[in-house]
């Protein structure tokens, strides 16, 4: 930068200090009025434009400590012991310590150092003075130290060090800490700098309310240059829930194609998390193992329903085998956490009318099964769910609504498998490609709902295309979070830094 | 799911090389492959083809999926030779009724296929079996038994014999107290009081189904050239399928299948391999898959999958288990035909997209608290109770806890200003000010729904609020939110909490009245008689939704007095008709320092929870 522009971007504070880069900091707040911190950032700021150089050195200090502040006032134990001992003369050693009002420690201490420098003497349990008067009316070295402290260790002379060393062993006297000393290089720039005598007073700080009256007093002056590309203080604002956002997209993009949204209960009876859709009641999904039940039981829909979903299981439905066992209504009733969102198309189905044909619908919602926790697991997990109900429907559309949802949601690459649900037929698996780490990531299944199923939900035949992903997994790939336990942390650092869904 | 694991040399040699090319075609055939080295592979197979749970199996099938054969597979059986029988005792039939059995001769075992035989009744127990309780299956060297054999039921106690893995003779209870099998498997016979057996005609003990099989007649060996096989259980249509797919993959290791005859009181003789007859049509096979197949290709597909092709009808092997309906041979016909060679394509139907209401208002509550810089957050439903009870105050009770979670969190949530305090106390090192919020579902019985907290039953309990002596019945209707009952007795509702730290009361009511009036809620804020005991006492207010039809109509007076901004305001002193025309949906207040001292939360936090429910059904 040019020394012009320099000049102009020199700030109030840092013109205020310039003058006195030559001291150090305590004097330059004294000289330039300011406070400590003030004048550090304006030095740090005087650094990035290149007029200084700061260095930082780590100096030990030594202060004074609590003791040593009550004896800087009240005068140490010893001196105390001295002038009452100057006054008596000679004195029994528990009365000494009695009218001196020290303490076990303090009169220990006190009667070592006088004996030490030979101003008393302790006989029979006596206590003597014995020095003389001129003498004792000098300060001693401890005194003198601690009136002058806070002391930069490095400086201390040898009868300082000396003093030190005694009043360190004696408890909180004294105080040592590390402290930062900043040093302050004035560059060739700054040398100038001072030196110049151009005139920058005149620098428009602030634009204020006053300015813009008539006169524009703002006129013929400059402003004072900012540094614009320095660095400024983090900060961040309210935010939707990283995982609510992706839900957000979700739901757009079914409404977009025409998808009407389902709601449902989280706790639901298995009639509809399992019997509706045709999963045997012996069916180990429906052990406590994998499912969170609840110790209670809700009463069954109406008996038309009950009854051809019993068929349904037991004997088969219109051409079907069934499963060939006894279904029990009690078994029914139990009530579960939802495993899958599907249980709320099951529901949607069996209040769906006629004439309602082609509906669509779709569901983004929390399920849960009795799990651990790790990085890849967890007890809840959100699925989003959708349902076709249209005569014509086939498996190719199947796979077109799978393809145009997973393509909006950001994935290119899109493989379709078979795989095997109960309550659909033919099922598939859909896998997404994760270019990143070169593998196929398994989002989860989908299917035509069998006969089995819509029979007794529907009253007769429909194909009804259904899906029922898991929506985690595309979360955790769309923020690159590699721990689902991330999802439910709330770390609010971590909250504040995550970036938005961004489609 | 259950997952096989394959020699690789012998599926190299046998089947093809195991390249990127056949990984996919394993895949398309619904069978992943979930990893390899140079000596296995394992293979995920879905639980409805328990017939490919062997290596015999999954190379039957998935040989003619690549077109190496084709059609149903025959395999020849044997008439039963003499003593080739089972007596059924009529006092098995309170126990465990039924048996399918049979011989199968001309074995060459080695190690490999002793193991493939282990591995699969294993997979079949866990499966089809159902952990044993549906099917139990017993494969016995036949050297070593004298038939006929007797399957009876008798007292436990009159049970003795050497099980496998022991040295010791052990009676039937001792077995399922003391055997490492028998106790994992005691609940299967819990309360019988006989159990059952097999016995050979020497009388000596096979085994007792479903838990264990003799030491000296249970084990097969490299030596054993021809076995006996049983399977037992409820129901034997499925006996005899599990026989049926044991039996093939036995005879796919070279051996001969024998039938045994069977002395139910109608005699029966297993195993017969019968195929099934299942109706297919060309019509319903193109419409379901929206392909325009012609017979031929259908027939050519369909036998791909291992079943034979008639006029309008498929014969399907005997150990498919999953056929039950004419759409399972259709998927099959999808697989063969492959699943990435299907074109997607959406329909041209019209029909009109819709987000759901209730969620849209979430969505517009989260907005407006975003824009006043708060946290969204985001908690389990399932919480513990250290948190929501003894960390809060309250006493413990009237939760509702799911079975045997494998977790702390244990019982659902009944509110979220626990969960916000957690999170708050987690994050003391972050950042301050914290503003935070959560938008989500709590859970309640009708004992503690949140009338009945608001009537104060529970907060009486608590040991901070000391509620002022009630004047008549403040737990009355008005203060029940529609009950929306799951079942059960349990409520589900909707609630918005929200809390800040540093932060006081004057703080979160200026946002809690400028959401109001942004959402177009009206809602008053009012001192409390009773309070949830986290709140400071003179800190808290009710948070009344205010209904404006009933406002209007029966406190005309607050009109004169300006009266259209209900917050705060006192309704023209007519406290009566206020009471009839709120509801209290929730409270707001400081939250007290004794209880920021559980969370160790080291900040002054405020804090409110409504049930946003009355607002979404608006």
């Amino acid at each position: 930068m040019e020394l012009k522009k320099i000049l102009e971007s020199l700030s109030p504070n840092e013109r205020k200090i310039i003058p006195y880069l030559n001291e150090n900091i305590k004097e330059i707040c004294k000289k330039s009025n300011l406070d400590r911190v003030s004048v550090i950032r304006a030095l740090e700021y005087l650094q990035n434009k290149g007029i200084i150089k700061l260095s930082y050195e780590i100096k030990k200090i030594i202060e004074i400590g609590i003791n040593g502040a009550l004896y800087r006032k009240k005068g140490l134990p010893e001196r105390r012991l001295l002038n009452l001992l100057d006054e008596k003369r000679i004195l029994k050693l528990q009365d000494a310590q009695k009218q001196s009002k020290l303490s076990n420690d303090e009169f220990k201490a006190s009667i070592g150092a006088l004996k030490k420098k030979a101003f008393i003497e302790v006989k029979n349990g006596n206590v003597m003075f014995i020095g003389n008067k001129e003498e004792i009316s000098k300060k001693s070295l401890e005194e003198l130290f601690l009136e002058t402290l806070p002391l930069e260790y490095d400086s201390l002379k040898s009868e300082q060090l000396h003093a030190l060393n005694t009043l360190e062993r004696r408890k909180d006297i004294i105080q040592t800490k590390n402290a930062k000393k900043v040093g302050i290089k004035i560059t060739e720039i700054g040398k100038k700098i001072s030196e110049s005598k151009e005139k920058t007073q005149d620098l428009i700080e602030q634009i204020t309310p006053a300015m813009l009256k008539k006169e524009s007093s703002w006129k013929g002056k400059k402003f004072r240059r900012y540094d614009v590309s320095s660095p400024v203080p983090n900060i961040s604002g309210g935010k939707r829930h990283f995982v609510n956002q992706a839900i957000d997209y979700a739901r757009r993009i079914w409404t977009d194609m025409g998808f009407k949204e389902m709601t449902g209960n989280i706790v639901v009876s298995s009639f509809w998390n399992f019997d509706s859709l045709f999963t045997a009641q012996d069916h180990p999904v429906r052990e406590m193992q994998d499912t969170f039940f609840i110790n209670k039981k809700d009463s069954l829909p109406d008996k038309k329903l009950v009854k051809n979903v019993k068929k349904s299981h037991e004997k088969g439905t219109e051409g079907s085998k069934g499963w060939q066992y006894l279904w029990d209504e009690e078994e029914a009733k139990r009530l579960v956490l939802r495993t899958h969102t599907t249980c709320i198309s099951s529901q949607t189905l069996s209040q769906l009318k006629k004439d309602e044909f082609p509906a669509k619908f779709f569901a983004i919602g929390k399920c849960f099964r009795n799990e651990t926790v790790d990085w890849s697991h967890g007890f809840e997990f959100n699925q989003t769910e959708g349902i076709v109900v249209d005569p014509n429907a086939n498996f190719r559309n199947l796979l077109g609504y799978l393809k145009q949802f997973f393509t909006k949601m950001g994935f290119e690459k899109i493989r379709f498998r078979p795989a095997y649900f109960p309550y659909t037929e033919p099922s598939v698996e859909i896998d997404v490609w994760n270019p990143g780490k070169k593998v196929w990531l398994e989002l989860g299944g989908a299917g035509i709902f069998r006969p089995e199923v819509t029979i007794p939900l529907l009253g007769k035949h429909i194909p009804v295309l259904a899906w029922g992903p898991g929506f985690d997994r595309s979360i955790m790939d769309y923020y690159q979070v590699k721990d689902l336990r991330e999802l439910y942390k709330n770390d609010l650092t971590k909250l504040r830094k995550m970036k938005f869904w961004m489609k | 799911m259950a997952i096989i694991t394959l020699n690789k040399k012998q599926f190299e040699k046998e089947i093809g090389k195991l390249d990127e090319k056949m990984q996919n075609k394993i895949a398309m055939f619904g069978t992943t492959v979930e990893g390899f080295n140079d000596k296995e592979i394992e293979i995920e197979v879905f639980p409805n083809r328990p017939d490919m749970l062997s290596y015999q199996g999954f190379k039957r099938s998935f040989l003619s999926f690549l077109g190496k054969t084709s059609g149903l597979k025959k395999y020849k059986i044997y008439k039963p030779e003499k003593d080739y029988k089972i007596k059924i005792d009529s006092s098995v039939k309170n126990v465990r009724p039924y048996t399918a059995c049979a011989i199968v001769k001309g074995l060459h075992l080695d190690d490999e296929k002793i193991k493939e035989i282990i591995e699969i009744q294993e997979k079949l127990h866990t499966t089809i079996g159902r952990k044993r309780k549906k099917v139990a299956i017993g494969i016995y060297p036949l050297e070593k038994i004298k038939l006929p054999i007797i399957y009876k039921a008798i007292e436990p106690d009159k049970i003795k014999f050497i099980p496998l893995e022991t040295q010791k003779e052990m009676s039937g209870l001792q077995i399922l107290q003391r055997h490492p099998a028998g106790k994992e498997y005691a609940h299967l016979l819990a309360g019988k009081i006989k159990f059952p057996i097999f016995i050979d005609a020497n009388k000596n003990i096979l085994s007792m189904p479903p838990i264990i099989n003799s030491k000296s007649t249970g084990k097969i060996t490299e030596k054993t050239k021809d076995v006996f096989v049983e399977c037992s259980g409820f129901d034997f249509y499925t006996l005899n399928k599990c026989l049926e797919i044991i039996v093939t993959t036995l005879s796919e290791m070279g051996g001969k299948i024998y039938q045994m005859e069977l002395g139910y009181p109608k005699k029966q003789t297993t195993p017969n391999l019968k195929s099934e007859k299942m109706k297919l049509s060309l019509n319903n096979t193109n419409k379901l898959l929206g392909l325009d197949l012609n017979e031929k290709q259908l027939k050519k597909l369909i036998e791909k999958m291992g079943h034979d092709y008639k006029k309008n009808y498929v014969e399907t092997p005997a150990w498919r288990t999953d056929i039950l309906h004419e759409v399972d041979l259709i998927e099959d016909v999808a697989i063969a035909y492959g699943y990435e060679n299907f074109i997607p394509e959406i329909p041209q139907i019209s029909t009109i997209g819709q987000e759901n209401q209730k969620e849209t208002i979430k969505r517009k509550i989260s907005g407006i608290l975003t824009g006043m810089s708060m946290i969204e957050i985001s908690n389990y439903h399932l919480t513990n109770k250290n948190d929501q009870f003894k960390k809060m105050g309250l006493k413990t009770k009237d939760f509702i806890e799911v079975k045997e979670s494998k977790t702390d969190y244990k019982i659902l949530r009944e509110n979220l200003a626990h969960y916000l305090l957690k999170i708050l106390s987690e994050n003391i090192d972050s950042e301050y000010p914290q503003k935070i919020f959560e938008i989500g579902k709590v859970f309640e019985t009708k004992e503690s729904d949140f009338a009945k907290v608001k009537g104060g039953e529970r907060f009486r309990e608590g040991q901070i609020s000391k509620p002022q002596q009630r004047a008549g019945g403040y737990g009355d209707d008005r203060a029940i939110s529609r009950v929306r009952e799951v079942g059960g007795g349990i409520t589900e509702s909707e609630h918005l909490a929200a809390a800040i730290t540093p932060g006081n009361f004057t703080e979160l009511k200026q946002i809690i009245e400028y959401l109001s009036k942004m959402a177009n809620i009206k809602i008053k804020l009012k001192e409390p008689e009773e309070f949830p005991p986290h709140f400071i006492e003179g800190r808290v207010a009710e948070i009344c939704l205010v209904d404006d039809e009933k406002f209007a109509r029966t406190n005309i007076n607050s009109k004169f007095k300006g009266g259209s901004e209900p917050l705060g305001e006192d309704l023209g002193g007519n406290k009566r008709a206020n009471l009839e025309n709120t509801k209290v949906i929730g409270f707001i207040g400081e939250i007290h320092p004794k209880i920021l001292k559980n969370w160790r939360i080291k900040m002054p936090v405020t804090l409110f929870e409504i049930d946003l429910e009355e607002i979404l059904e608006s």
